[in-house]
């Protein structure tokens, strides 16, 4: 269990839980020549340790957002900006929505998938679905 | 003149402040700052552990908004606490230094969006600001800068963000006049940071998809980009819900892009659907909901619409109510003082007060670091002209508002290795090449007018090839290396770094020149009472006491290598002759001090007097007096020495009188107290009429000039000049008659 006062920053006093999307150790990454692109991102895993860290700060609902980003990490920029555009207003009916609920379920997601979910249910009393 | 009116009104109706209307408050459009008579009662129901009713509405009258802040910005066991506490022990809270912050935002977790505004509202201005200082998240205040021109020039781009890095801002954000140019922009102001302070963010204020594309290749590190409103019709009409936009935070922290939202009063009643509510209450529905929706910040503070705000009564006083919810609300806060509030400088500096006394997380959302021709974000409240009254402003309160001093030519070898490195990656990736001639302006130009126009059809082709070859921080950081700027070039690999480790999506965070994220997890504000949290002293109050531009006192007055003017004859005695004019001057006079405030040399100044005199047919004699410094008595002195009973009073920073024997010391004939107009032929002026006093003549006093700003642009060398003078007083001391040493002896 992370310790927000103890362990924070983790770059600079947890570097030993932090690892590039290809593994790398954190500490390793170096301008070299074997150091790729894809290796500098944080990971799904960081990503929950900073969900851990907002929740230790006492910022539950940042610790949400960040759980959800840990989710979307590994999903392609082109479904992201697709559900994102569909969560727009009128842009999609309940049964789309649904979609997408599964969908991200399906990707690993089951935070994202409860939030559009939760999206449908109150763009439904809203009006603000597509028809 | 015209025959009804006040010249005077005519004429302040020509001056800044009236170009803005001002209007009475109109509630039915939400042209009302705060206590809005449509805005709900508050209201807080808790069943079961959720929320039933937020505001005076039912679950099945809420609408988007209202959801999500009753299902995700609430907390039911906070309520209960804050549902005993009044509005007004909840103010009292506010601003009690015994109360922890903690306490107040776990409070305010409890509150509807309505008691949330109506709390703030029961602050007066000044308890405003200690409640901003106090519930400030980080504990440090910073600031962000604003870098563009028009002309999208990348080796200006580059100039400029490197002195906005080197000025101690924490972020820098750029736009485009042509999206096309954001990679380009987005590269440059990357480039161009981390030449001047390694660890400042970027970002590029484009459109969402493009913005993720520049994240995803590690071109920017944040984005404030996400507006939210607070009716729900202005939401959706501006093709967002509560869920999109919190959804697309989500996608950003994904990146490692750190973001905050934008909120801001004002804004609902300028797109017409305000639903007749104060600027206050929608605000406080903004911020309910851009905590829920798990953001780490908002920039607000009416933001764009500021002075729609401040056409209003109260609006500026609602416009800090808001930077204080957004802080009580846990959230970051860059607040606001980027868009021009008012024509008038005295107004929007006052308004600036509210948020740079107390200090935010930054003071500015984007401080305009060049010249405001060259502001893409309409203009810039605060520019590079104004850099030394921000510099000055803070030194006079002893106020950290987060823009440091820097000498020139530290500036312009930051400027020009920042150019120089965007230049270099450039020519690595086969951009249209950025000449030396436009490095060399960059570097000292005014704006980019001073620059050559660039081949702008083919900067955006390689624009566009920086999308589709995706190249990267990375890609830049290895050209930088290869091209021997190795020290930008592990700059930026560190920022690619940070985004592997993600600490500065954690609440006000900003990033160290060593690389280490400084954030309210780590940093936070614990402000109890003087003599805890942030202040400004020690070595950084030293550094933002030195200006560039203040001088050293013990120069002044004396220049180097003056030589004396008089030589000191023998002790004075009484004179006999009755045309005998006495000019007597002070202790220092053409000695220890040899010229004037105004720069006249003393043997000038002596001799217009001695040839008044003469020409009007006395004969002068120099005395100096050797017992006081104050032209009062070195006059009465000289004149219970004049034969004729009438002398001239001379101190060396200039300041002269006529005086005569027979008045008391404090009186004159005529007193010249403006040393600063003086010139010699008023000084000519002085020796023939003390002269003309001597001889029994009538008697025209000289002219003075009046300037009112004498006393402000020179009191600090009157009081040098006459320090060094009185230094030289000898209580004991009798007269000296002198003789003027001839030029050039």
């Amino acid at each position: 269990m992370l310790d927000a006062n103890r362990d924070y920053p983790l770059g600079t006093r947890r570097p030993d839980l932090l690892s590039s999307p290809t593994g790398r150790p954190f500490q390793e990454l170096a301008l070299g020549d074997d150091v790729d692109r894809a290796d500098l991102r944080a990971t799904p895993e960081t990503l929950r340790l900073q969900a851990e860290v907002a929740r230790g700060a006492s910022r539950p609902q940042l610790a949400d957002n960040l759980v959800r980003a840990a989710e979307l990490a590994s999903i392609p920029d082109d479904t992201i900006l697709e559900i994102y555009t569909a969560l727009r207003p009128r842009r999609s009916t309940a049964a789309e929505l649904e979609a997408w609920a599964t969908r991200l379920e399906e990707l690993g997601a089951p935070s994202n998938a409860a939030f559009v979910r939760e999206a449908a249910a109150v763009y439904a009393e809203r009006g603000i679905l597509a028809v | 003149m015209p025959s009804e009116r006040s010249a005077r009104f005519e004429h302040r109706e020509e001056l800044e402040l009236r170009r803005e209307l001002l209007i009475e408050p109109l509630p039915e459009l939400g042209l009302v700052a705060m206590d809005g008579p449509n805005d709900p009662a508050p209201s807080l129901v808790v069943e079961d552990g959720r929320v039933v009713e937020l505001d005076g509405r039912r679950e099945q009258d809420w609408d988007a908004l209202d959801w999500f802040v009753a299902r995700y910005g609430i907390d039911p066991e906070a309520a209960a606490e804050a549902s005993a506490l009044s509005d007004d022990e909840l103010a009292r809270m506010l601003v009690d230094v015994d109360v922890p912050r903690e306490r107040l935002v776990r409070l305010s977790r409890g509150l509807s969006p309505a008691r949330l505004a109506r709390v703030v509202g029961l602050l007066d201005p000044v308890e405003l600001m200690f409640a901003l200082k106090k519930l400030r998240a980080r504990r440090a205040p910073a600031n962000q800068a604003h870098v563009t021109n028009l002309k999208e020039n990348p080796a200006l781009l580059a100039a400029d963000a490197a002195e906005a890095a080197a000025r101690g801002f924490a972020e820098i954000e750029t736009t485009v006049g042509v999206s096309r140019y954001a990679p380009l922009n987005a590269l440059a102001i990357l480039i161009g940071s981390q030449t001047g302070r390694p660890g400042v963010l970027t970002q590029c204020a484009v459109e969402e998809r493009l913005n993720l594309r520049l994240a995803y290749q590690g071109l920017v590190t944040y984005a404030e980009t996400l507006s939210v409103y607070g009716t729900e019709t202005v939401f959706v009409d501006g093709d967002d819900t509560p869920w999109s936009k919190a959804f697309l935070a989500s996608a950003y922290a994904s990146r490692g892009v750190k973001v905050r939202f934008t909120s801001g009063g004002g804004s609902e009643a300028l797109m017409g659907e305000s639903e007749g509510k104060s600027m206050l209450y929608l605000e406080a529905r903004c911020l309910s909901l851009v905590r829920a929706a798990g953001s780490q910040g908002v920039q607000n503070g009416s933001i764009s619409c500021v002075a729609l705000v401040l056409s209003v009564p109260g609006g500026t006083r609602e416009i800090l109510a808001e930077n204080v919810l957004a802080a009580w609300l846990d959230l970051e806060v860059a607040s606001g003082n980027d868009a021009i509030a008012s024509h008038s400088q005295i107004r929007k500096t006052a308004k600036l007060m509210g948020q740079f006394l107390p200090g935010t997380d930054f003071v500015t959302s984007g401080y305009s670091l060049m010249p405001r021709y060259d502001n893409m974000f309409g203009g810039g409240n605060y520019d590079a002209d104004d850099l030394e009254e921000w510099l000055t402003i803070q030194r006079d309160w002893q106020v950290d508002a987060g823009i440091e001093p820097v000498d020139e030519p530290t500036l312009l070898a930051v400027r020009e290795r920042a150019a120089r490195a965007a230049q270099a990656v450039w020519e690595a990736f086969g951009f249209p090449p950025i000449t030396d001639e436009e490095v060399e302006l960059a570097v000292r130009c005014q704006d980019s007018r001073d620059l050559p126009d660039r081949d702008r059809a083919a900067d955006v082709l390689a624009a566009d090839r920086m999308l589709a070859e995706q190249l990267s921080g990375l890609d830049v950081a290895r050209a930088l290396a290869d091209r021997g700027f190795g020290d930008v070039a592990e700059a930026i690999f560190a920022m690619q770094k940070q985004r592997v480790a993600a600490d500065y999506l954690q609440t006000s965070a900003i990033v160290g020149p060593d690389g280490v994220v400084v954030s309210a997890v780590n940093d936070p504000n614990r402000y109890a009472g003087p003599g805890t949290g942030y202040a400004l002293e020690g070595e950084r109050w030293q550094r933002l006491q030195r200006l560039p531009y203040t001088v050293d006192a013990r120069l002044l007055g004396a220049p180097e290598g003056a030589t004396k003017v008089v030589e000191e004859l023998h002790v004075s005695n009484m004179g006999n002759e009755p045309d005998e004019v006495v000019v007597a001057v002070g202790p220092a006079f053409g000695d220890a001090l040899t010229e004037t405030i105004n720069g006249l040399p003393h043997d000038a100044v002596l001799a217009a007097i001695l040839d008044g005199i003469r020409e009007e047919g006395g004969t002068p004699r120099v005395v100096r007096i050797r017992r006081s410094s104050d032209v009062a008595f070195i006059g009465h002195d000289g004149a219970l020495l004049s034969g004729s009973g009438v002398a001239v009073g001379l101190q060396s920073k200039g300041t002269a009188l006529i005086h005569r024997a027979d008045l008391q010391p404090l009186d004159n004939l005529e007193l010249f107290g403006m040393a600063p107009s003086l010139t010699l032929e008023s000084y000519r002026q002085i020796g023939r009429n003390a002269a003309g006093y001597a001889l029994g003549r009538a008697v025209a006093p000289v002219p003075t000039v009046l300037d009112n700003y004498a006393r402000a642009k020179l009191i600090v060398r009157t009081t040098l000049l006459h320090a060094r003078e009185t230094a030289e007083v000898d209580r004991l001391a009798p007269p000296v008659d002198l003789a003027p040493v001839a030029v050039g002896v």
